[in-house]
């Protein structure tokens, strides 16, 4: 039995195969994680690409399989037990994924059912909740592919709202946005965890963004977590004066750098 | 009772987003509708061009023989073409994990795709049936269409249980799964009959139409709508259809589960493209 916690992950780990010189290699992608998230918290997670950030955030929206531990979610194990995990979670990633010839409304509408919301539900909370991420209404019938990346992963947050996930999977929501997307939805997702008491964990390279939102802060590398403490204590713990110290003092790397593989794009 | 009205609206939610994407590619749907016109045309042709050529053959008979194979067909295609792109486009667009990620029932998701896929292809094939016969001045007074659209409703099943099956091909396999699925609608063409009788097929190949549900439907609808066959002479076309059915809706849904636990194993539940 699980304590309740937002997400208690327990010696989680996951390997990928890769062909290399037409060899099989096998790659941990997690390797042996344990954190806990409490309820309403947000705990952000530092790591360069290929540290295992995403396949965290894919383990616990039940989209891929573990090969060892266990995670589980407010108390539901994500693999035994994955259809309430899925009516508690939403996810909001790097890349807003929508029917590109589809309007906003009309991306939001359908996504909006699979979590049992009716038309009637709709009709009024869409434009709610659009107006309340920043989104013009006037764009809202027009095809997503005519919308600006900004604008996109607003309609992201959107979607990810209209469920009102009580835990809401953040990867890299703001990579590659222009500064005052940036703002806005860091702003957005600090409203949403003060007035919906959501659960945020947050992976992303945005150091910033991190001490920005996070209670606290951990560190992954090569799948596996160095730390994760309060920023104070993160910095007392390396003897850095900021988060980019740390994370080199921790991974003998800056966050900016690719580590040597990466397994998010080499998945067997 | 609550969980039951969410999967409902979820349902609905897979034929509201198909029903979109139709409206929203519409001039693509037009000029794949003006294609299949053309296709089916020069198929239907053939019983004209037998006889130009010396044949001695019913032409209006052969010709509607033609019609309903090509048709029938049609439809065969538009339900794989659905059940197939399900995974597919999904996979395209990078909507595939939030699909996945949901609390909808694979039962609802596929159901609601088949069902979609089922009313488009039905809406599309009587369109396109109306429009040869009018062409042809096809005469089909003692043809009885109840019958024909049992029979094609009772296939349905079946077409949906295999377009479930080859869903799952994208699904394990992203790059060569579409590949796949038109290897196995391709097959289905060859031995079930689609444009002349299984009799002519080699003997081994008459043993794989036994279990296409094509097969049947074909029969039973051309002996409808050529000898005006009802439906109490067509349980030899019936049972077997039914049986089919049976089997292949959830041995479809097992398969799935099966690729959908593979592509979660394996990191493939993820967007390519």
């Amino acid at each position: 039995m699980y304590a309740v916690n937002a997400v208690d992950v327990v010696q989680l780990e996951k390997r990928f195969t890769r062909r290399k010189d037409g060899k099989k290699q096998s790659k941990p992608a997690l390797d042996g994680i344990t954190l806990t998230v409490g309820r309403g918290e947000c705990v952000a997670l530092l790591g360069q690409n290929g540290s295992g950030k995403s396949t965290l955030v894919r383990v616990l929206s039940t989209l891929l399989l573990p090969d060892g531990g266990s995670a589980a979610v407010f108390g539901h194990d994500v693999v035994r037990d994955p259809q309430p995990v899925r009516r508690l979670v939403n996810r909001v990633s790097v890349e807003a994924s929508f029917f590109k010839r589809m309007s906003a409304m009309e991306n939001l509408s359908y996504a909006a059912r699979f979590y049992g919301l009716t038309p009637a539900d709709t009709r009024k909370q869409i434009p709610e909740i659009l107006e309340h991420v920043g989104f013009p209404l006037k764009r809202a019938s027009g095809p997503m592919e005519e919308l600006s990346r900004g604008m996109q992963q607003k309609v992201a947050l959107a979607r990810a709202l209209l469920t009102s996930p009580v835990l809401l999977l953040l990867d890299e929501p703001t990579t590659g946005l222009d500064p005052r997307s940036k703002r806005e939805v860091q702003a957005f997702i600090a409203t949403m965890r003060e007035t919906h008491d959501t659960t945020v964990l947050l992976c992303t390279h945005d150091m910033e963004e991190a001490a920005a939102l996070a209670d606290r802060v951990g560190i992954l590398h090569a799948g596996r977590l160095l730390a994760l403490e309060p920023i104070p204590e993160l910095l007392a713990l390396y003897g850095g004066a900021d988060l980019n110290e740390v994370f080199f003092t921790a991974t003998g790397n800056a966050l900016a750098e690719d580590s040597e593989d990466d397994l998010e794009e080499v998945e067997a | 009772m609550g969980s039951v009205r969410l999967q409902f609206i979820g349902l609905w939610g897979v034929v509201e987003r198909n029903t979109y994407l139709i409206k929203r590619y519409g001039w693509w749907e037009l000029a794949f509708f003006v294609w299949t016109i053309a296709n089916t045309l020069t198929i239907v042709f053939i019983a004209k061009g037998v006889q130009a050529t010396g044949g001695h053959i019913d032409v209006q008979r052969e010709t509607t023989s033609l019609l309903i194979g090509a048709v029938l067909w049609s439809y065969l295609g538009i339900i794989f073409e659905f059940m197939t792109e399900t995974v597919a486009w999904e996979r395209w667009e990078g909507t595939i994990e939030y699909t996945f990620m949901a609390p909808l029932s694979r039962y609802v998701h596929l159901g609601g795709v088949a069902l979609f896929a089922v009313l488009y292809g039905v809406v599309r094939t009587t369109l396109l049936f109306i429009v040869i016969a009018l062409f042809f001045g096809l005469h089909l007074h003692g043809a009885d269409f109840e019958t024909a659209i049992v029979l094609l409703a009772v296939g349905s099943i079946s077409f949906a249980g295999l377009g479930i099956v080859t869903s799952v091909l994208p699904l394990i396999s992203p790059e060569k799964g579409a590949q796949l699925g038109f290897i196995a609608q391709g097959l289905l063409l060859v031995v079930s009959g689609v444009y002349y009788p299984v009799s002519v097929l080699p003997h081994w190949m008459r043993w794989i139409s036994v279990i296409s549900p094509a097969t049947y439907a074909l029969r039973g609808i051309r002996n409808a709508i050529l000898n005006g066959a009802g439906l109490g002479s067509q349980w030899g076309n019936i049972w077997p259809l039914l049986i089919l059915g049976v089997i292949s809706i959830p041995l479809g849904f097992a398969v799935f589960k099966a690729g959908e636990r593979y592509a979660k194993r394996h990191g493939k539940l993820k967007r390519s493209g």
